[in-house]
């Protein structure tokens, strides 16, 4: 715990902690569930998707078990299609996408830019209930059969010939996009209406940098990919035709549309983690990150790019093959801005005074995974080697280190981070960093080893395989244990921290950011006087060096 | 970021449609206007993904779709398509009137533009229920009849997805017309304060213009 030492603010009390904060201001079961606070929303939606988490986790642990063993002795080839469904299905839509955002996002945002609530308080509250619409029509398809497309739900088998709950499950994608719509929505109004006097837009945080990315992806993907679920439940419903081949239809219409969003949706996990990472780099090297501007606006290239690249996952579904190098080109394109993201954090980690807490640790964990899973996409972007490991476990690892290593580690770095800020209490730093270690560890021995078999032709969605991959497969569910520790240690002392952890002071980590100038937690309007910024964001380097990042160190 | 406390320079305005979270009406009004286009920037790519699937189709079966453009009725989709026009006209009226404050007028011109909607969505009824009758609702049933009667059914597929949705999308709005009317009979509305009716205006025109699109597409190109 040397580290605090370079924290004194961590010992000194703060006064203004006395004063009501939204926590006790309104109390009672209703005054949350009408709640119009941004923060009370974003706890709303911790509780919500960490309920999900669970359920999801519980497929994957089912996964996991079923392929410790080369027959398919504990699932059936149908049970095991629907588990790895509903583990999609709720992973996707229900945590990874709504995580970084709806929970830390919402809380944050406003604070960061130095406003007293999201500009549509009541909107915010509305997406919160669909959210929760759309979840209970995918846990009532999981109680009436469950569902066995898989989460991209392709057609004609989804449409016509699966014989599972497609169309609740379809219907609860469908609703729980418009939560993500509404929160995309909210969080680009209150950037563009809401920000302080005096904070203009080189000067916002780099995390509303990336949530405000992340909702132009939720504004103009989400819908496509609606409307494309939407017209699998009709012809299902109404027998209608859209991607039937019996009537002319084309599936790979069906594809093209899904992936539409569905890429950029993995842009949309990714982006507001990268916000989080940037925050974290700065506060704990201490020094000021390093190209601030192309950091920004990489998070912006990146949604945009996304965009673009969507053909990649059609290489081999009939697309033609001038438009599999199109689209191979692109998603090389996409690499770019998001290089330029991690030589700047690791530029910004140069001559910093490191230290390493939790959220830290986190932090270097996602740089670890991020870089693994980001230059293994460049071996799926490419036509000829995708061919071989389409469809393989190698896929299976590598959208697991993007969507899950970089998107999970970023939102708990955040949560981590801010904790002491929305609950007013410390975690425990010491099991803090033995959740951040066994994460990294147990992550890389589940998904790692599945690289290695998917290399050698192990293909996924199969729930028995042949002798030889049985060796990776139990390194995998070994793994799989370690990360469920991992995963689960935050959950319990997190819940501790709220009874006994020491009570934390408005500026723990020394960091720099309106948030930080705020009473923990929070009062309800978050300021008495809306602040007025004078500082670009992150000064955290002496008066000589500011306003020129290109003279740092040499 | 170091700050330093803002001099108050206004109190908090006294009209009771501001909310808290902004610093004055001003700021409310660009907010929600604001709110209400990136709404619609979703509602274009919303159908956007329906009119690019019409698009694709209609390039791999251009016989089939003409064939069975043949079978709506141009007469009612025009009646239809004036009707929407007037209603668009009469929304516009009553953001006019909400501008200037006159609750009574704003009251009269909604009501107006709700009963046209209402006669919009009747004769969608008429048209809809005759389709059933013709045999024209795809799936096991469907019976158009000549040499494209399989992709015949993609046409009526998009068809009934298009204009279902965006009639689901007019009966929303007719909903939200029927709050506004309510809003406006309490004299809710004042020359500081419109933006609810201007938006209202806004998403009305949009799935009036969405209209326009469908009909030609739909009704007119064989």
């Amino acid at each position: 715990m040397s580290a605090t030492l370079t924290h004194p603010v961590d010992q000194v009390p703060m006064p203004e902690n006395q004063g009501e904060s939204y926590l006790t201001k309104g109390k009672g079961v209703m005054s949350w569930l009408l709640t119009k606070d941004h923060k009370r929303i974003g706890l709303l939606y911790l509780m919500s998707i960490t309920a999900m988490s669970l359920l999801g986790g519980f497929f994957a642990a089912l996964i996991r078990l079923e392929l410790i063993t080369p027959g398919g002795d504990l699932l059936s080839a149908e049970s095991y299609n629907k588990a790895f469904t509903m583990h999609g299905v709720i992973m996707v839509f229900f945590v990874l996408i709504p995580a970084t955002p709806a929970v830390l996002g919402n809380f944050m945002l406003p604070i960061m830019i130095g406003a007293r609530d999201l500009a549509l308080p009541r909107i915010n509250l509305l997406s919160w209930y669909i959210f929760i619409i759309g979840a209970c029509f995918t846990l009532y398809s999981m109680i009436s059969g469950g569902v066995d497309t898989g989460w991209t739900f392709y057609t004609p088998y989804s449409s016509t010939y699966a014989n599972s709950a497609v169309i609740t499950a379809a219907l609860g994608a469908f609703i729980s996009g418009f939560s993500s719509i509404l929160t995309g929505l909210n969080f680009i109004v209150t950037v563009h209406k809401m920000r302080a006097p005096g904070l203009t837009w080189f000067r916002l945080p780099l995390f509303v940098w990336g949530n405000y990315a992340t909702a132009l992806v939720q504004i103009l993907g989400t819908p496509v990919v609606a409307m494309t679920i939407l017209l699998v439940a009709m012809e299902r419903l109404f027998g209608f035709s859209f991607f039937n081949p019996n009537t002319g239809g084309d599936p790979i219409l069906f594809q093209h549309m899904f992936w539409f969003y569905s890429h950029p949706a993995v842009y949309l996990m990714i982006l507001p983690a990268m916000g989080v990472i940037s925050e974290l780099v700065t506060c704990f090297s201490r020094k000021r990150v390093f190209g601030y501007s192309f950091i920004a606006l990489s998070s912006v290239a990146i949604a945009v790019f996304g965009f673009l690249v969507w053909g990649h996952h059609l290489f081999v579904s009939g697309q033609s093959v001038y438009g599999g190098m199109v689209f191979s080109v692109l998603t090389f394109i996409v690499a770019i801005p998001s290089a330029i993201k991690v030589f700047n954090w690791t530029a910004t980690l140069y001559k910093g005074s490191i230290s390493y807490e939790a959220p830290m640790l986190y932090a270097f964990g996602f740089f670890g995974l991020f870089l693994i899973g980001g230059l293994t996409g460049l071996f799926c972007a490419n036509v000829a080697v995708d061919v071989h490991i389409h469809d393989t476990y190698f896929i299976v690892a590598h959208f697991h280190y993007i969507m899950v290593g970089g998107a999970i580690m970023g939102y708990l770095g955040g949560l981590h981070f801010w904790w002491p800020k929305i609950t007013g209490r410390m975690y425990p730093e010491t099991a803090g960093r033995i959740s951040a270690i066994l994460v990294f560890l147990g992550f890389n021995l589940t998904f790692f080893p599945q690289f290695l078999a998917g290399y050698l032709g192990m293909p996924r969605r199969y729930h028995a395989y042949p002798e030889e991959f049985q060796f990776w497969n139990i390194m995998s569910s070994a793994g799989a244990t370690v990360l469920a520790l991992g995963y689960t240690l935050p959950m319990i002392y997190f819940t501790w921290s709220l009874f006994a952890g020491k009570k934390a002071p408005a500026n723990p980590w020394g960091a720099k950011g309106l948030e930080w100038t705020i009473p923990s937690p929070p009062p309800l309007e978050n300021f008495e006087t809306i602040p007025i910024v004078t500082e670009e964001a992150y000064a955290y380097a002496p008066e000589e060096d500011e306003g020129d990042e290109v003279k740092h160190h040499v | 970021m170091s700050s330093q406390a803002m001099e108050q320079t206004a109190a908090h305005p006294a009209n009771p449609n501001f909310q808290h979270q902004y610093e004055d009406l001003q700021q409310q009004y660009s907010s929600t206007t604001f709110g209400m286009w990136v709404f619609l920037v979703q509602e274009i790519l919303f159908f956007g993904s329906l009119f690019c699937a019409y698009a694709v189709y209609r390039s791999m079966y251009p016989e089939a779709y003409s064939a069975a453009s043949h079978h709506l009725n141009v007469a009612l989709g025009t009646f239809n398509t004036v009707v929407l026009i007037g209603s668009s006209l009469t929304m516009a009226l009553a953001v006019r009137c909400a501008q200037l404050g006159r609750n009574k007028g704003v009251f009269g011109y909604l009501l107006a533009t709700f009963m046209l909607g209402n006669v919009f969505l009747a004769v969608k009824v008429v048209e809809y229920s005759d389709k059933f009758k013709h045999h024209l609702v795809p799936g096991p049933h469907f019976a158009m009849g000549g040499p494209y009667n399989e992709q015949a059914q993609i046409y009526f597929s998009m068809y009934f997805a298009m204009t279902g949705l965006h009639a689901l999308h007019m009966i929303i709005g007719a909903g939200l017309l029927i709050f506004f009317m309510w809003k406006a009979y309490n004299n809710t509305y004042s020359t500081d304060f419109y933006g609810p009716i201007e938006n209202m205006g806004l998403y009305w025109h949009f799935v009036d213009i969405v209209w326009i699109f469908l009909f030609p597409m739909l009704y007119l190109i064989h």
